[in-house]
């Protein structure tokens, strides 16, 4: 029949093709890319890429990077995550096994970096998430390594400044329950600041799921608790609408976000409404200086708009790496041995000169790194305000 | 219970539904007379609202023509009814037509449907761009404060809108002979062509009235929520579909209700209750009602003969 | 001899082709992204037979099949990590590895039961209506589901929930052969057989007569209200065991894996193979699992390209790949 010959040749020609693939010869350094690049943060993994992109020229400009005495080009492998986990794990594998990656950069959610990273770990390849804050990550896999610090340093940083700041007792948290960041950075946050002022000063902890538009039945509760100030860990398409519907019900105390707020995109679609508020990240475009200023100018001119956290991060996290193969000295060309060697020198890794700060590697995988508080100032910009070290 | 509490909950959840009541009116709109699922007009709803934003921005942006702020919401909103309704039938002639020829089964042409919708929430991704857009303000926001509650009035333009569609609409399907005709296909779709009624057309002005109402929906929805994104329709689409089913699918009327009353449901679960316990408490309540009133609140039990 | 050779020559030919398989990943002729690939397959016919059962001979349209699937992945995988793993929430390991070889797939069995049990609460309201109705109560159950997993907290609710590779690792360490490829395979195999044998069944007969006529159905002594609990627990319960499968190879599972896209997922490929077909939905479940890698490097354009062709294969052959046929028909393998 038909059909039946023709379905089963179609099954054998795909084999083929996987077949065939995984034997192409290894002559660059490769390097694989887990983003979200489409899904729920495209912008996301658009950033991540072009910084990438941006490295990668600069490095193939000159020839290739240095390992040894010899100068070899990289070659970035870019797959798209879909922001789901299974395709986290999916892309994982086929860049460690299909594609024989060195090394992996991503994914930068820690939904899809928590499961992408237990492959990586038991597959021995290392891999650095540039953004991803939840504890679960590194812990217990010492392939797996971060470029930003951790929640369980941020929840405190934003609970001590507000504290200091605005003076204030009683705090207000509006959170996602459906997404495991906003979901942890709330609860790292309640327990350090109930750990300042006592159990039960934070007033209200409101919550939403994701795609929620509307929050003013959540926001009349927040107003009505009498709270000092409102902390909410969102992303960038979010805190717009929870800040303008604050400000339409009648909260004018102060709003404080953490780094997901550190979108380009944030001032875009927020305007007048995010002016005077402050949020925890980690790092401030406006008022950088030396090499960060030249990251910046440099993104800007070839893309059209001010990088955010997450290209400054991966641009640091795929230094990081480069620097750690140049300083294995010389690869072998055997994948186990490389991809070994190249997280042995990343471990040793102390006082990397990143963009976004000095970075030391714990016995964990997590940089030392001091954050930084940002203000939102009058002209849009996120003005450096404090620098809080731990 | 708290009066101003409530009061202000309830002004907001007239909002909210108010959303869900056009979106739902859109979904019952073409199931009346196709019997189909249109699943992708949670989609034509996000269309809608680019449309409309790209209409405002070059409307308000440009140097060339001046015109006062309520003018330029006006023509949004109207420009965006007209290009959606072309959107609507476009996909109705290209992807639903072909299949009604055929006399194929009605889930096939509401798997299309889905894949449609698919279609346009990833082309939209693929052609514009993964940012957020914003759209601009076109109306002066104005918050009147009566004691603890406060409603800006955007948010009675929006009660006030979906109200008014409603009364258009129902004017139309009980006095207009065209509305008539619709009726009629939804109650026998054999007879109607043998009465000389040209269904094709019928079909395609439901599928602008239709889509009309998503596209007003969807430019209300960027006035007040401003921010755009590609996938903004699904969820909206999917909760709008089940309130259209409990009140009754087929009927306007229910349909009109069942969108407020999720609206309500949402709001005032997320007041009193702790609002993580939204989504389960939402949805087991619409399920109650389901099965207390199977064919919906609104809906008329439509018998078989054997 | 000869004879019993014949009445068991598919499970013989299965047999081979499985040994084959688990060869060429234990070996490594085949990378371990093709096998990860494989192991969805599997789960991925497994997924789209059981709800063929419901949408395609019963002519039902249910769109909840990933609540099933979240039930069983959860249930499955706090027993596991209980039992057989040391985890943070629930301390040491109950047991030794060797029995996590042994209990595996009973731990399995009790999440697809689990999940037959909240199929129940699909199938109550399912007597009273039909067609769009059920399709909205379905939905709901969904969301149900996914909601309130996210708000049970000692699982972690929507920040999902971990551990399945230390069992996964528990059982190699008994002894080294890919053992979620196998059970994979046994399942998958078990799984066609079951709903083989049930369509061919009086209970088949039964559920293909409500999808004709119901009304006559009843007339003719069809208990309708007995093959509905049946194939809706028959069903979901397949389902749970595909879910507690998915969760183990992924080692990692959060609700937002289990929305309303993975039951559209799935529904597209009951729908691709054509309805009421187990042929069909195993064919559609292999190419579609195998088109969505293929196509992964097509990045954004990849879900514009997929939709497009399922429209115009809509348009052009509207039953499907198999349309309601089996591929029996088509060998002419027995002849009377």
């Amino acid at each position: 029949m038909l059909n039946h010959s023709k379905i089963v040749t179609l099954i054998l020609c795909c084999s083929l093709l996987f077949i065939g693939s995984g034997w192409a010869k290894v002559s660059s350094i490769k390097i694989g890319f887990n983003i979200p690049l489409t899904g729920d943060i495209p912008k996301v993994g658009e950033c991540a890429k072009y910084a990438a992109k941006m490295l990668q020229e600069k490095i193939n400009q000159q020839g290739g990077l240095q390992v040894g005495n010899q100068r070899i080009p990289l070659e970035f492998v870019f797959e798209d995550n879909e922001s789901k986990a299974a395709s986290a794990t999916a892309v994982a594998l086929k860049l460690i096994t299909q594609d024989r990656v060195l090394a992996i950069i991503g994914p930068q959610s820690s939904k899809q970096a928590i499961p992408a990273g237990e492959i990586c770990d038991s597959y021995e390849t290392p891999m650095i998430s540039p953004w991803s804050t939840n504890p679960q990550t590194t812990q217990d896999r010492p392939f797996v390594f971060r470029g930003c610090f951790l929640d369980p340093f941020q929840g405190p940083v934003a609970a001590n400044f507000v504290t200091k700041e605005f003076k204030a007792k009683r705090a207000a948290v509006l959170y996602d329950i459906a997404s495991d960041y906003p979901k942890g950075l709330a609860e790292f946050f309640k327990s350090a600041f109930e750990k300042i002022h006592g159990k039960g000063s934070v007033v209200s902890f409101e919550t939403f799921t994701t795609k929620d538009r509307d929050f003013s039945a959540q926001l009349t509760n927040i107003i009505r608790s009498n709270a000092d100030v409102l902390f909410t860990p969102q992303y960038y398409d979010e805190v717009p609408l929870i800040v303008k519907q604050a400000h339409d019900l009648g909260w004018k105390k102060p709003i404080m976000g953490s780094d997901s707020w550190g979108s380009a995109e944030l001032m875009k679609l927020c305007g007048n409404d995010c002016k005077g508020l402050f949020f925890s990240t980690h790092y401030a475009a406006a008022g950088a200086k030396g090499k960060t200023l030249e990251f910046i100018q440099q993104y800007q001119s070839k893309y059209g708009y001010v990088p955010d956290d997450v290209a400054a991060l991966t641009w640091d996290s795929t230094r990081l790496l480069l620097t750690a193969i140049t300083n294995t000295n010389g690869l072998t060309g055997k994948q186990r041995k490389d991809r070994k060697a190249i997280k042995d020198q990343l471990a040793q890794i102390k006082n990397f000169e990143g963009i976004t700060g000095k970075m030391t590697f714990t016995p964990e995988g997590d940089p030392i790194k001091c954050a930084v508080v940002v203000k939102i100032n009058d002209q849009g910009a996120f003005e450096f305000y404090q620098s809080v070290c731990p | 219970m708290d009066t101003q509490l409530f009061f202000q909950n309830f002004l907001n959840a007239l909002q909210w539904g108010s959303f869900y009541a056009l979106i739902a009116l859109g979904y019952t709109l073409v199931y009346g007379v196709l019997l189909l699922i249109n699943f992708a007009h949670g989609d034509i709803f996000m269309v809608g609202a680019y449309l409309g934003f790209f209409f405002a921005v070059v409307l308000s942006g440009n140097s060339l023509i001046q015109l006062p702020m309520w003018i330029i919401f006006s023509l949004t909103v109207m420009l965006s009814m007209i290009a959606t309704s072309f959107v609507g039938v476009t996909i109705e002639r290209i992807a639903y037509r072909p299949l009604r020829r055929k006399g194929a089964n009605r889930l096939y042409v509401v798997i299309t449907a889905l894949m449609c919708g698919i279609i346009l929430e990833n082309g939209n991704l693929a052609l514009f761009g993964a940012s957020r857009r914003s759209f601009p303000e076109l109306i002066e926001k104005s918050i009147y404060t009566f004691g603890s509650i406060s409603i800006s009035n955007i948010k009675i333009m929006v009660i006030a809108t979906a109200i008014i569609a409603f009364i258009i609409l129902e004017i139309i399907i009980r006095k207009t002979r065209i509305g008539m005709a619709m009726r009629a296909i939804s109650y026998d779709r054999v007879a109607v062509p043998l009465m000389g009624i040209p269904v094709d057309r019928i079909i395609v002005f439901t599928f602008v009235l239709g889509s009309s109402m998503a596209a007003l929906a969807g430019v209300l929805f960027v006035t007040a929520y401003p921010v755009l994104e590609p996938y903004m329709g699904a969820i909206i689409g999917w909760k709008a579909f089940i309130a259209a089913v409990v009140g009754g699918i087929g009927e306007i009327r229910g349909a009109f209700v069942g969108g407020f009353l999720l609206g309500f449901i949402e709001i005032f679960v997320a007041a009193f209750f702790p609002s993580t316990l939204r989504d389960l408490i939402a949805f087991s309540i619409l399920l109650v009602l389901l099965s207390v009133k199977p064919t919906g609140l609104f809906g008329i039990s439509r018998s078989t003969k054997i | 001899m000869i004879n019993l050779f014949h009445a068991y020559r598919y499970w013989i030919i299965y047999s081979i082709f499985s040994f084959i398989i688990v060869l060429s990943a234990h070996q490594e002729w085949v990378n371990a992204y093709i096998q990860l690939v494989m192991m969805f397959i599997g789960i991925n016919i497994i997924l789209s037979s059981s709800l063929n059962i419901i949408n395609g001979y019963m002519g039902e349209f249910s769109c909840g099949h990933a609540g099933f699937m979240a039930v069983g992945a959860y249930v499955t995988s706090i027993l596991n990590v209980w039992l057989f793993a040391s985890d943070r929430v629930f301390g040491p390991a109950v047991f030794s590895e060797i029995w996590a070889l042994i209990l595996f797939p009973v731990t399995l069995i009790i999440g697809g039961l689990a999940a037959a049990v909240v199929g129940i609460l699909v199938a109550i309201p399912s007597f009273k209506t039909r067609g769009d109705y059920l399709a909205i109560i379905t939905l709901a159950v969904n969301y149900i589901i996914k909601s309130a997993i996210e708000n049970i907290q000692s699982i972690g609710g929507a920040r999902g929930f971990m551990g399945m590779r230390k069992v996964v690792n528990a059982m190699s360490d008994v002894w080294d052969i890919p053992w979620m490829l196998i059970f994979i395979l046994i399942f998958t195999g078990l799984t066609v057989w079951i709903i083989w044998r049930f369509v061919s069944s009086t209970y088949g007969k039964g559920i293909i007569a409500i999808r004709e006529d119901e009304i006559s159905a009843e007339i003719m002594s069809v208990n309708t209200r007995q093959m509905k609990i049946t194939a809706f627990m028959l069903s979901s319960g397949l389902a749970g065991i595909a879910g507690g499968l998915f969760a183990h190879i992924l080692g990692y599972i959060n609700p937002g894996s289990f929305t309303i896209m993975k039951s559209t997922e799935v529904m597209v490929m009951v729908y691709l193979g054509g309805m009421g077909s187990l042929s069909g939905s195993v064919i559609s479940a292999v190419l579609f699992t195998i088109l969505l890698e293929l196509l992964r490097p097509l990045q954004v354009i990849k879900w514009i390209v997929i939709p497009l062709m399922l429209i115009l294969l809509m348009m052009f052959r509207p039953e499907g790949i198999m349309g309601n046929r089996e591929i029996r028909d088509f060998l002419p393998l027995k002849r009377k």
